[in-house]
């Protein structure tokens, strides 16, 4: 039942890349990345169950940290074409 | 009496394990399957984080009734704490970095009318 698990997550994986490939905005294929690499997360704890190994858990959460910063990074590139930005909010010397 | 409950519970544990992890990955299937057949963005997005944190859960929870010892256990917490917080997170930044590039949503039935999409 575990392999059926993983089998599950890697067609799940496959049918949200041709989302991630065919997307028409950016912002679809940005969430078609990040809801990929949740679904990665997953896939890799259940192969580290399925081969008795739990120590893939360590790179789950290496993915998790990873995941989470690239999306943002990502969004934040393309609202301001740049990094280099302070996202806080601005005061009122600043405007 | 407790011994007996405890030899069931250990018997049934493993079952109780895969059958939530599968109840997981199949929800991840079907919110893929929302993202592909969605007509719009933000319906698209709906799909997915709803689905992912729910998937997560369960199949986090199918692992952690699996887990051989205490530190897997507490991995596995630190990964489910993580992807409990940074999905609704990344989920509301997507939304609004779309809304503030001026995606609009689309409004009024499908094949009725093309009004909202423009």
């Amino acid at each position: 039942m575990i392999g059926a698990a993983a089998l599950a997550l890697i067609v799940a994986i496959a049918l949200m890349l041709i989302r991630a490939l065919s997307g028409p905005t950016l912002y679809d294929r940005v969430l078609a990345v990040n809801s990929l690499g949740t679904k990665i997360i997953l896939l890799l704890g259940v192969i580290g169950f399925l081969t008795g190994r739990p120590d893939f858990l360590d790179i789950s959460i290496l993915y998790a940290l990873i995941n989470f910063v690239a999306t943002i990074a990502i969004l934040k590139f393309f609202r301001y074409r740049s990094f280099q930005v302070s996202l806080t909010r601005r005061g009122k010397e600043g405007s | 009496m407790i011994a007996e409950a405890l030899e069931y519970w250990n018997a049934f544990r493993p079952v109780l394990g895969s059958a939530l992890m599968l109840v997981g990955a199949v929800l991840a299937v079907i919110g893929t399957v929302g993202v592909l057949r969605f007509p719009d963005f933000y319906t698209r997005l709906h799909a997915a984080s709803v689905t992912d944190t729910a998937a997560a859960t369960l199949a986090i929870l199918g692992m952690v009734l699996l887990a051989p010892s205490f530190a897997v256990v507490f991995k596995l917490a630190v990964v489910w704490l993580f992807l409990f917080l940074t999905g609704p997170t990344s989920s509301h930044a997507l939304a609004n970095a779309a809304h503030t590039a001026g995606l609009q949503p689309m409004i009024g039935r499908l094949g009725e009318s093309d009004g909202g999409d423009e």
